[in-house]
């Protein structure tokens, strides 16, 4: 018998490999290029590449950015959805669309918004300068670009979910003589650990991988404050292709690795992912 | 414990749930709060819990002025009409939930709270599903899950919003009986929600009628129907 929803087989399949082509043709078979690329003058060029002092510090600086970036973007992103999801207060919309600004402004934007406050031309600038405080052209002025840019993808992924799971069983909570901490540490959290999860995956592809924002404020200096996607734009404009690729195929493997961490986690719990029902 | 409403109003925006209520509930009494949705029963009964503050008026546990003091604080038992179990935790651990958040002086020992589970399990009639998922339980189950959880911390008030509301009739009778057969059982004074007057006249001692934020009667349920106190009374309990 044929299910209401049921379709041919033959657009079954035709559909299936519009999707799978598409897929191969704009993700899968560039990804194969980079690797590709990086490899092409052996491992041994791979590997003096990887081990040049600029890429090992572009390295560092990236893993460093990331560090700083999301666990302060989770404690903030899920601050700002506790708060939009469980409350209601004057100003609520308009707090949605603050969360919702990094994604409509483009990031060479947002870097060029921390120039304006902390150049030397700009409001602090002057200031920070004549205290010997560094932000731009150093790792606190990369710090805030990144986490601006990324600032939206915690609380954007919790805010529908603890919207849909509501109040109730937090209000269960407070009549059952929780305090607020308790409620948000044993009820509120396990409720979201997954999507909470995936959002801070997502948060950090993200900041490894912000070029336009950080391009802005870093100041490109080789060595100090060039991240890993800077530092393949460097090589690449210096026509060391080889260089260029082995640095985006390690900034494209700690993407896929994010996303394994993700799947492992995902296969490791799906019995309680699936009593939890989402 | 006697519950004292006196003169309660609250507005949502420029819309008034309720016009000055005032309602003396009796210690071990069992009230019905019945009227048609938008009447502002649940409203009273969330102001009553301090999970909604009124704009005026007070609210008295035994003589004691409870306004400004915190749900948490007010030791109520509260069942929702969905249940609201915590979906991530095993039926022992939602209904020994209020026992474990006490501060570690006053918190009985894990024993202590394992017998006591044990024993609000036997009391809703369901020992030794304490190891399930609200996911893998019906929902009158449930539902005698979130009576248990609300008992653990022996309260002295048990407020119920739509208790039966999401049930079916076959469900609804049989935790209806189990209701009253606990609240006289444990000695509690418990005021629920309903917009079901058979259930409300077949289950509460007394009986408040409200409509549009306002106690149209509030009496025996002979009492209301031997002498309706309005029309809108009399219509209503038809």
């Amino acid at each position: 018998m044929r299910r209401a929803t049921g379709e041919p087989k033959a657009v079954r399949a035709l559909l299936i490999a519009l999707a799978l082509g598409w897929l191969g043709l704009v993700i899968l078979l560039p990804l194969l290029m980079v690797f590709r690329q990086a490899f092409a003058h052996g491992l041994h060029a791979f590997a003096a590449a990887v081990a040049d002092p600029d890429a090992l510090s572009a390295i560092r600086l990236t893993l460093l950015i990331a560090a700083l970036v999301v666990p302060f973007n989770l404690v903030f992103g899920v601050a700002a959805a506790w708060l939009v999801a469980k409350h209601d207060f004057r100003g609520r919309s308009l707090l949605v669309s603050f969360i919702d600004l990094p994604f409509s402004i483009s990031p060479v934007v947002a870097g060029l918004m921390y120039v304006l406050l902390f150049g030397s031309q700009g409001w602090f600038g002057p200031w920070l300068m004549a205290h010997g405080v560094r932000i731009l052209f150093a790792v606190p002025g990369m710090f805030l670009a990144t986490a601006l840019v990324t600032f939206p993808y915690v609380a954007r992924e919790l805010i529908p979910l603890m919207t849909a799971q509501g109040r109730a069983e937090e209000e269960a909570a407070v009549t059952l003589g929780a305090s607020g901490f308790q409620t948000f540490w044993h009820v509120t959290l396990p409720n979201i650990r997954w999507g909470l999860l995936y959002g801070v995956l997502l948060t950090n592809a993200r900041a490894m991988g912000e070029f336009g924002a950080v391009s802005v404020v870093s100041g490109h200096i080789r060595g100090v404050t060039n991240t890993m996607p800077l530092e393949v734009e460097a090589l690449y404009n210096e026509y060391d292709f080889t260089g260029a690729f082995a640095v985006a195929s390690l900034l494209a493997c700690l993407g896929l690795l994010t996303l394994a961490a993700k799947a492992f986690l995902e296969w490791r719990h799906r019995d309680a992912i699936a009593a939890a029902g989402h | 414990m006697t519950i004292t409403i006196d003169n309660v109003a609250k507005h949502f925006g420029t819309s008034a749930a309720l016009n000055g209520v005032s309602l003396a509930v009796e210690d071990r009494a069992f009230v019905a709060l019945l009227g048609p949705s938008g009447s502002g029963k649940t409203t009273l009964l969330r102001i009553i819990a301090g999970l909604e503050t009124a704009d005026s008026g007070h609210i008295l546990f035994g003589g004691e002025d409870v306004t400004d003091r915190p749900a948490k604080d007010r030791g109520i038992g509260f069942v929702f009409q969905h249940y609201a179990l915590f979906r991530h935790m095993t039926v022992a651990d939602n209904i020994a939930f209020g026992l474990k958040v006490m501060k570690w002086r006053q918190r009985p020992s894990r024993k202590a709270i394992a017998a006591r589970v044990e024993e609000l399990l036997t009391l809703v009639r369901l020992p030794g599903l304490g190891g399930r998922y609200p996911a893998q339980l019906s929902g009158g189950q449930r539902q005698r899950v979130a009576l248990a959880r609300a008992l653990a911390r022996d309260p002295s008030i048990l407020l119920l919003d739509e208790p039966f509301g999401a049930l079916d009739a076959k469900v609804r009778r049989e935790l209806r009986g189990a209701l009253r057969e606990i609240h006289d059982r444990v000695g509690l004074t418990s005021i629920f929600v309903t917009h079901d007057r058979e259930e409300a006249f077949a289950l509460a001692d007394k009986v408040a009628i409200l409509s549009d934020g306002r106690i149209e009667q509030y009496d025996t349920p002979p009492a209301i129907e031997a002498q309706p106190a309005s029309e809108f009374v009399r219509e209503f309990v038809q």
